[in-house]
């Protein structure tokens, strides 16, 4: 129940942000007019949605805590425990199936295309899954090979006029060479060290594309960037939209397999290792450099393959869609889902994706509410919204 | 008996610190050795030295796996020592706490392995055959070690003697010829601790090990030790059998302090 002690602490915080809020939600300046107004009525309301935000924000926090002193085993996420029991298993899978299968004719293109972009990240997101989630290494210019991956599409169709599909395995082998070259020098630097030539790195691809306008044509960007060809068949714009989308589908069922291969492998156990005990991975008789490289190049594939997934879908690209902050996104669709965990990561993309775009309701607050509620994850669930499993094997011997 | 494993004139500077000066160290096949002496005397050092954490000043070191030819082995990455076969234990328990007590077993047997990234996503026969004899072996070394019953847990969940076990476990899954222990028996009960011995023992018996250990705890190394050598300020004070270095009036001295240093 609700202590003296949190509804004073609740008043406090009240007052507090009254105070602190008193500029910006009071007083309103009409420079036409020549006028001050005070909006008391704001500060009130301010006050009192603030006083119950708190005590409800300490009653879920307790609840967290005695949640973890009573059952500190029993922490496996829900959604792994339902997947591991076979009943359960079967109509779920198909569920999800058929859901993502009619999304496109249910909904109008506006949401297709939408969920397009959502399933992109997805891609992106399993891919800096490797890097970030599984090896430890923190990337922040992870957008670099995702501008590789678009512009080579963008390129090499705009010269050769080479096909979608063509470009597909040429772009992911070109992002593993990238994320190599950048990888050999960059993989001596630990944690933030690491970060912080990582963003200087996604920095310089940018401004390169955005000056060296021989090569990429500069801020103009590159238009008219053909959709995929379906064996010459011309589709209308609609049909194009759900054919994208049934191949991002594709992609990310692919990489989903993947990913999951790799992590409970030889090499993903040694990026697991990597990442919670340097010194101790090395002791054990693995090649320290080696393993980071590989995260590394896996990771840059999976970015370009999105990169031209992205050129072919919105047609027109330019250095502005390759920012820091598109790294930070994809860096919070891997911590906010679930650092290590696969099935985290497509939650926490299509939630932060989605997210987004369905709270333009609420138009001028949406970036707020959003903000917000990254914050309440993190503090509530600071494993991501769905934390790694690892996987158990079964013995005989052992049951006896 | 040859030694298994040799240095000599090992020499550490970190900055104007001589961390270890000049020490000759030998072990020889089938031993149990211990490294002793006061905190800060440079025993953890050594290891990393030998081990190739840290890269020595000066020095020579040496190894001869069975049936080969003695290797220098100095200057090389921690990871090839590992693969010439010299594994060893953390002081301070560095499990993999992401992972499962089975899967820090499986991950000594990494340098042992050669399925890479093409095989673990394609799964071509050779890579699933691999896996499940890693899985089988791996489960074999936990059953030696006695940690069977925890083989799903999360390595972090376990107790503390058991984790101690676990860096053993992982220690042995490296194949090695040459185990070397860092405070084993830190931090456990009297009944762990003895445990510990018997395991040791058996280690040297039936694993054809050769062992060499940093312990406090004296009545371990004393019991234990077929040959003790005494380090102090980085210097090699003292070696000998147990009864010898007891009675070493060098080694008292490190111990307990210079009488004449009071007056």
């Amino acid at each position: 129940m609700v202590t003296k002690k949190e509804i004073k602490q609740s008043v406090v915080i009240a007052f507090w942000f009254m105070l602190l809020t008193f500029p910006i939600m009071v007083i309103k300046v009409n420079t036409i007019k020549n006028e001050v107004i005070f909006r008391w009525q704001a500060l009130f309301w301010t006050g009192v949605g603030t006083f119950f935000a708190s005590l409800i924000w300490n009653y879920f926090l307790r609840l967290k805590e005695s949640k973890k002193r009573a059952d500190i085993k029993d922490d496996v996420p829900t959604v792994h425990r339902l997947l591991n029991t076979p009943q359960f298993r079967t109509p779920f899978l198909l569920a999800v199936g058929v859901f993502f299968l009619a999304y496109p004719f249910v909904f109008p293109m506006y949401h297709t295309s939408i969920m397009i972009s959502a399933l992109v990240y997805v891609m992106l997101g399993l891919g800096l899954n490797i890097v970030v989630g599984l090896a430890g290494l923190l990337d922040l210019g992870y957008v670099a090979f995702y501008a590789v991956g678009a512009y080579a599409y963008a390129l090499l169709n705009l010269h050769f006029g080479i096909s979608f599909w063509v470009v597909l395995p040429i772009a992911a082998v070109l992002g593993a060479i990238c994320g190599t070259l950048l990888g050999y020098p960059v993989l001596r630097l630990r944690g933030d060290y690491l970060a912080i030539v990582t963003l200087g790195f996604g920095e310089i691809i940018r401004i390169v594309l955005e000056n060296w306008s021989e090569f990429s044509k500069g801020p103009r960007g590159i238009p008219d960037i053909p959709p995929p060809g379906l064996f010459g068949i011309e589709l209308g714009q609609h049909a194009t939209v759900i054919y994208i989308y049934f191949i991002v589908i594709a992609l990310v069922l692919t990489t989903i397999f993947f990913v999951n291969r790799l992590e409970n492998s030889r090499i993903g156990r040694a990026w697991i290792a990597l990442r919670d005990d340097e010194i101790a991975c090395q002791a054990m008789g693995i090649d320290k450099f080696k393993t980071k490289l590989t995260a590394f190049a896996l990771g840059a594939t999976w970015a370009s393959l999105g990169g031209v997934v992205f050129a072919a879908k919105t047609s027109y690209i330019n250095p502005m869609s390759f920012t820091i902050w598109e790294s930070i996104t994809i860096l919070c669709v891997v911590v906010i889902g679930g650092m290590g965990s696969a099935i985290g990561v497509i939650a926490g993309a299509l939630v932060l994706i989605l997210l987004p775009e369905y709270l333009r309701a609420v138009a001028e607050y949406r970036m707020l509410v959003f903000g917000a509620l990254q914050v309440i994850v993190m503090v509530f669930r600071p494993d991501g919204l769905i934390k790694s499993v690892r996987k158990t094997y079964k013995f005989e011997r052992a049951e006896k | 008996m040859e030694p298994v494993l040799n240095v000599k004139n090992l020499t550490m500077n970190f900055g104007g610190l001589k961390a270890l000066d000049d020490v000759n160290i030998s072990v020889e096949k089938g031993q149990i050795a211990a490294l002793i002496g006061p905190n800060g005397a440079g025993k953890t050092t050594f290891f990393n030295c030998i081990t190739g954490i840290y890269d020595p000043t000066k020095g020579y070191v040496e190894i001869t796996p069975p049936g080969k030819r003695p290797e220098r082995i100095k200057g090389l990455k921690p990871n090839h020592v590992t693969e010439k076969g010299m594994s060893r234990t953390f002081q301070n328990i560095r499990l993999f706490h992401g992972m499962t007590v089975l899967e820090n077993v499986m991950i000594g047997r990494h340098c042992r392995l050669n399925s890479g990234i093409l095989s673990a996503m394609l799964r071509p026969g050779s890579q699933r055959e691999e896996e499940k004899k890693v899985v089988s072996d791996s489960y074999e070394i936990l059953e030696k070690i006695g940690l069977e019953k925890y083989v799903n847990e999360m390595a972090v969940n376990l107790p503390y003697g058991a984790q101690r076990r676990l860096e053993i476990a992982r220690a042995l899954a490296t194949n090695p010829f040459i185990l070397l222990l860092d405070e084993p028996a830190a931090g456990m009960n009297p009944q762990e601790t003895k445990d510990l011995d018997d395991l040791i023992i058996w280690l040297r018996d039936n694993e054809d090990l050769t062992i060499l250990l940093i312990e406090h705890d004296m009545k371990l190394v004393m019991s234990l030790s077929d040959r003790i050598h005494v380090v102090d300020y980085g210097k090699k004070i003292a070696e000998g059998t147990p009864e010898e270095v007891k009675n070493n009036p060098d080694v008292i001295k490190a111990y307990l302090g210079d009488e004449s240093d009071d007056a």
